[in-house]
């Protein structure tokens, strides 16, 4: 177990990247605490994958260095990182049993054999594979063999991180469920830094202590699930996070008024001048539709999702969203929309402005 | 799901059974025809019945050509399967290099057999061969047309220099499918190059492979046009392998008969091999598939 430390670092696949666009993953200063949980979300080719294979040795970054516990590792290689690793797509020994698969890594480092028969025996209990031992790995379904990948990921004890790349991807939604307990389980009890790779909000919020969002190849906001649905730093973690995602408006911001098309709206902080794109978001949940309060504004149609409606609604020519109850009736004649003033955010340049206490 | 019934699908077939018939069942009934006959010339000929087969059977000549036959197949089988696997691990997955490696492997698999032949028949000579020559000087006692030893080194080196390719590109054809998250899973188990071989690659390639072992050991149990322009079966009938024997017989000597039923023995003999072959084949991977 380490705390992993990104120092500057930077990756392209390219030979000669010239321009900020070139580089896959983008300059990065970062600390993985020691023991924590850690979920990287983002969507398909932010550059998740690219940071995880840097870590785990996979990949050499072209800049920057990776150092566990104080000591640099951007040269080593895999084996002397110590570290595990599962991917999306199952691996798995074809010709070896299900025992020999879970067994590898130990046997390949030498570890005795009563002790590799003990933890493998331990591994398919917590896998649910107990009566599959003695199988050959071939023929299994692709969540069986995936099962196997991960236990062959848990079974070394000395581990510095427990990496996963979508390891979920290809299993069964009930059997998803389940194995991600488990892995939060296998946290708890053994404390391994865990950083989990995945593109679903709904597994990343579950599984990790803290999530870490990329975008375009940054990390744009690190956080708990609460500080990353309560204030998204970057309007990509707004809209990315939440279902739906966070209604994001062009502004004009003067003090503590926002200006939609002219249309006053009252913040409960203060911003000084602001320059670049203006917006301001606010999360579905955080808006209300009335008969009589608020700004004007057309509903378009309403789902209902079961647990609670949504409102789609166009306000000044932009989409917005508004979440509400299961019981509320929304009636034709709803025309105002109004908005919880502490849960609006204002944004610069897509990243977000702090403000004053007004 | 219940299959439906239908004769006339037959007729579907009956377009490649008339084909096949003509090019090949017909002329191997007219073989069939002569291997049953005696003649002695004058275009007569005389119901023999089976002892053309039985002559063959215990023919010492038939039984030494098959002996050689088997060897030889052997030999190029043990050579050009592991070094064809060799030569896949070890070409670029990628890049520039790629396309100079499959249009050089692919050559030699284009040149005509007796071309291939003519090359090493010169290529080995003492007098004018670049082999041969520098052998020769060398101090080597090299000469293919006298030494048992030197043709049958001349006649196995020409097949792994013509079908190596082959087993080779069929090998890497294997190798490029499989995803590089084996690979990186193996870095992360920590296993070693030759693991990586045994338990990733090997039985990735094992079904191509098989397919280049069959194709290369019926090729080469046929095999004729090469060793005959080198060596021409010799010396003495060091280098006689089944099918120049054959030719020997038939075309050579006239023996129609017990030419036919030799034919006829031959062709039986690599299906019954091929079917053995295809069986076990098949069966593996069922077992394994368990």
């Amino acid at each position: 177990m380490a705390k992993i430390t990104l120092d500057n670092l930077a990756h392209a696949y390219l030979p000669d990247p010239g321009s900020e666009a070139d580089y896959a993953l983008k300059e990065l200063n970062h600390d993985w605490q020691d023991g924590a949980a850690y979920a990287l979300l983002g969507a398909s080719g932010c550059g998740k994958s690219t940071l995880l294979n840097i870590i785990s040795g996979l990949l050499v970054p072209s800049q920057g260095r990776i150092l566990f516990d104080g000591k640099d590792v951007t040269g080593a290689p895999t084996a002397e990182r110590n570290i595990a690793q599962v991917f999306q797509f199952p691996v798995v020994y074809d010709t070896m049993s299900v025992q020999d698969n879970l067994a590898f890594p130990l046997r390949n480092r030498g570890r005795d054999e009563a002790y590799v028969r003990e933890r493998v025996q331990e591994i398919a209990r917590m896998i649910g594979m107990e009566d599959m031992l003695k199988r050959k790995a071939r023929g299994l379904t692709a969540d069986a063999k995936q099962k196997i990948s991960l236990g062959r990921g848990m079974v070394r004890k000395d581990v510095n991180a427990l990496l996963f790349d979508e390891p979920l991807t290809v299993i069964d939604p009930h059997m998803k469920w389940e194995l991600r307990t488990q892995l939060r389980k296998l946290h708890q009890d053994f404390g391994h830094t865990m950083i989990y790779v995945t593109h679903d909000q709904t597994e990343a919020l579950t599984f990790a202590d803290k999530v870490v969002v990329m975008h375009d190849g940054r990390v744009v906001q690190t956080g708990t699930p609460e500080e990353l649905f309560e204030r998204p730093e970057h309007t990509f973690v707004g809209y990315f996070i939440g279902s739906p995602g966070m209604n994001v408006i062009p502004a004009r911001v003067e003090g503590n008024r926002a200006y939609i098309d002219g249309t006053e709206l009252l913040l409960e902080r203060g911003y000084g001048p602001l320059t670049g794109k203006v917006e301001i978001g606010v999360r579905p949940e955080f808006a209300r539709l009335s008969q009589s309060e608020g700004l004007p504004v057309k509903v378009r149609r309403v789902e209902d999702v079961g647990r609670h409606k949504i409102v789609r609604a166009e306000f000044f020519g932009h989409e917005l969203n508004i979440i509400a109850g299961e019981d509320d009736h929304i009636s034709a004649d709803m025309n105002r929309v109004s908005f919880d003033p502490g849960h609006v955010n204002v944004y610069a340049d897509d990243w977000r402005v702090a403000g004053e206490a007004a | 799901m219940e299959k439906t019934v239908n004769q006339k699908a037959w007729f579907l077939v009956l377009p490649v059974l008339l084909l096949v018939a003509f090019s090949a069942v017909v002329p191997l009934m007219t073989v069939v025809n002569y291997s049953v006959q005696d003649t002695f010339g004058n275009n007569q000929f005389f119901w023999a019945g089976l002892e053309w087969f039985e002559e063959m059977l215990h023919s010492e000549r038939m039984w030494d050509a098959l002996t050689r036959q088997l060897f030889f197949s052997g030999v190029i089988l043990a050579i050009e399967v592991p070094l064809g696997v060799i030569v896949a691990l070890n070409m670029p997955k990628k890049g520039f290099w790629v396309s100079v490696c499959l249009v050089l492997m692919s050559l030699p698999l284009l040149i005509p057999w007796n071309v291939v032949g003519t090359i090493w028949q010169i290529f080995g000579r003492v007098d004018i061969g670049l082999l041969g020559y520098t052998l020769d000087k060398l101090g080597v006692d090299y000469n293919y047309t006298q030494d048992v030893l030197a043709a049958w080194i001349t006649v196995v080196v020409m097949d792994v220099w013509h079908w190596t390719s082959l087993v080779a590109l069929l090998a890497y054809a294997g190798l490029k499918s499989i995803p590089d998250a084996y690979y990186q899973a193996a870095k992360i188990d920590q296993a070693s190059r030759w693991k990586v071989f045994r338990y990733i690659e090997l039985p990735k390639i094992m079904g191509v492979l098989m397919i280049a072992i069959l194709l290369r050991f019926m090729d080469s149990f046929m095999i004729y046009t090469e060793p005959f322009v080198v060596t021409g079966g010799g010396p003495g009938n060091a280098t006689t392998l089944l099918s120049i024997d054959l030719v020997k017989m038939a075309l050579g000597q006239f023996d129609l008969g017990p030419a036919a039923a030799f034919s006829l023995m031959y062709f039986l003999t690599i299906l019954l091999i091929s079917w053995v072959f295809y069986t076990v084949m098949v069966n593996l991977e069922k077992q394994e598939g368990l």
